[in-house]
């Protein structure tokens, strides 16, 4: 419901390192979203084109890694995968258990794209291109 | 290939107009950390003037309103209490809690879905904080964003009326997971939801490995004991030196932040 806006934000963090880095476009924004983020995915690339227009992230590509639900059971010292309406311990069914994952909401990476001349160029391969 | 002209030289990438090479930037921030931000700092400004912030959580028409209404009623006398309402479309809730002699200040900006601590913000510098002991926020009434948005709070409270049926726990597990207290409202239409259990409710929440009180309550009938020992218990805790936010769901404060913004305070 609020995915536009939290994509608005999203291409306002991009942008922001991108103009840090000298960088006048975004080739590739990646995001990682838990499941028990309240984030949808699918809102969220609907959104990424209306909320990217006419900013330096227009056109970029925008990848989401969704990330799954897990719980640390205190008891049985184990964690595990588990639906994100059933956080109790799959293996001793211990119910208090401590959530290790899926509520993730993060920009992980992005890919810039560096103008360079072509002087620069001529003394550095493709497969040099340092990747920081 | 060259990517410009399409000629087959191996070195010929890049030709003698300008070109782009791409270079991956690793960044890992939040996506909410704008909005988390602004949340300690709102924590602050609470625990400086000590006061006590309920955001209150519901579908819309679970009785928050009339909830707050029947705890103004109850408490009025003994504690100074004052209501940030979040319903952005109409002054109805306000004018409600002004009815009971309380201030209330509505947002009216933003996004109809949920509020931010940004607009909780605002809100806050038009109330006189350092002379209140409980403050109300009623969120929007909605399921799935409010819970998403941390607003400085102490404690989450979420409304399940008993028409909405039992198993809104496991159909809304990010906001009943991040409950502190859970109050099933309307219980005085029980008699004729023969297939709603409070028992049920409370299982539900386990199963999200949320240790929150259930209570059940009637606004209607003025049956909320529970819901008033509840809030007495937090003031209480409140007073007690070294106060620590209420309950293990409390989302995390951290270290208390200095004062780092920079806008003129009242
Ligand atoms: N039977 C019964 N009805 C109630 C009770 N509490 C509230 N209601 C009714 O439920 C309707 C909605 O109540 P509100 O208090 O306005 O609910 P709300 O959660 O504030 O609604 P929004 O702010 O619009 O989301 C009103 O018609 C109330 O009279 C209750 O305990 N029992
Ligand atoms: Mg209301
Ligand atoms: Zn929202
Ligand atoms: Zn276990
Ligand atoms: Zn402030």
């Amino acid at each position: 419901m609020h995915e536009l806006s939290l994509c608005q934000s999203l291409v306002r963090q991009a942008s922001r390192v991108a103009a840090e880095h000298g960088a006048r476009s975004i080739r590739r924004i990646s995001v990682r979203i838990g499941l028990l983020s309240g984030v949808e995915a699918d809102l969220m690339l609907h959104a990424f084109p209306f909320a990217s227009r006419g900013t330096a992230a227009e056109g970029a590509q925008l990848d989401m890694e969704l990330c799954p639900v897990r719980v640390y059971c205190p008891q049985c010292n184990r964690d595990s995968e588990v639906p994100s309406n059933h956080l109790n311990c799959p293996h001793c069914g211990y119910w208090q258990t401590h959530l290790s994952g899926g509520e993730e909401l993060l920009l992980a990476s992005i890919d810039l794209g560096i103008e360079t001349d072509a002087q620069t160029l001529t003394s550095s391969k493709p497969w040099e291109v340092p990747h920081v | 290939m060259c990517d410009t002209c399409g000629c087959a030289i191996p070195d010929h990438l890049y030709h003698a107009t300008n070109e782009q090479t791409v270079r991956t930037v690793e960044v890992l921030e939040g996506l909410k950390a704008h909005n988390d931000q602004t949340a300690r700092h709102n924590r602050h400004h609470f625990d400086a003037a000590g006061v006590l912030v309920i955001n209150l959580m519901s579908s819309p028409g679970a009785g928050k309103t009339s909830l707050l209404e029947a705890t103004i009623e109850a408490l009025k006398s003994r504690y100074r209490i004052a209501v940030i309402e979040g319903d952005l479309d109409t002054e109805n809730d306000a004018e409600r809690i002004r009815a009971k002699g309380v201030p209330a200040v509505q947002i009216t900006t933003g996004n109809a879905c949920h509020l931010d601590a940004d607009m909780v913000h605002q809100a806050v510098h038009a109330l006189p904080i350092k002379d209140l002991d409980i403050l109300f926020i009623e969120n929007v009434g909605n399921l799935v964003c409010p819970a998403s948005f941390d607003l400085g709070q102490h404690a989450n409270v979420t409304l399940l009326s008993t028409p909405e049926g039992d198993d809104k726990p496991l159909k809304y597990p990010v906001m009943f997971r991040i409950s502190d207290l859970v109050l099933i409202t309307k219980t005085d239409l029980l008699a004729v939801l023969d297939d709603f259990s409070c028992a049920a409710v409370a299982a539900h929440i386990r199963q999200l490995a949320n240790p929150a009180p259930v209570m059940a309550l009637s606004s209607r009938q003025g049956r909320i004991e529970p819901w008033l020992n509840w809030l007495e218990e937090q003031m209480m805790k409140r007073r007690t030196p070294h106060f620590t936010p209420v309950t293990a769901n409390a989302r995390p404060s951290g270290v208390m932040r200095p004062h780092v913004r920079t806008h003129a305070h009242v």
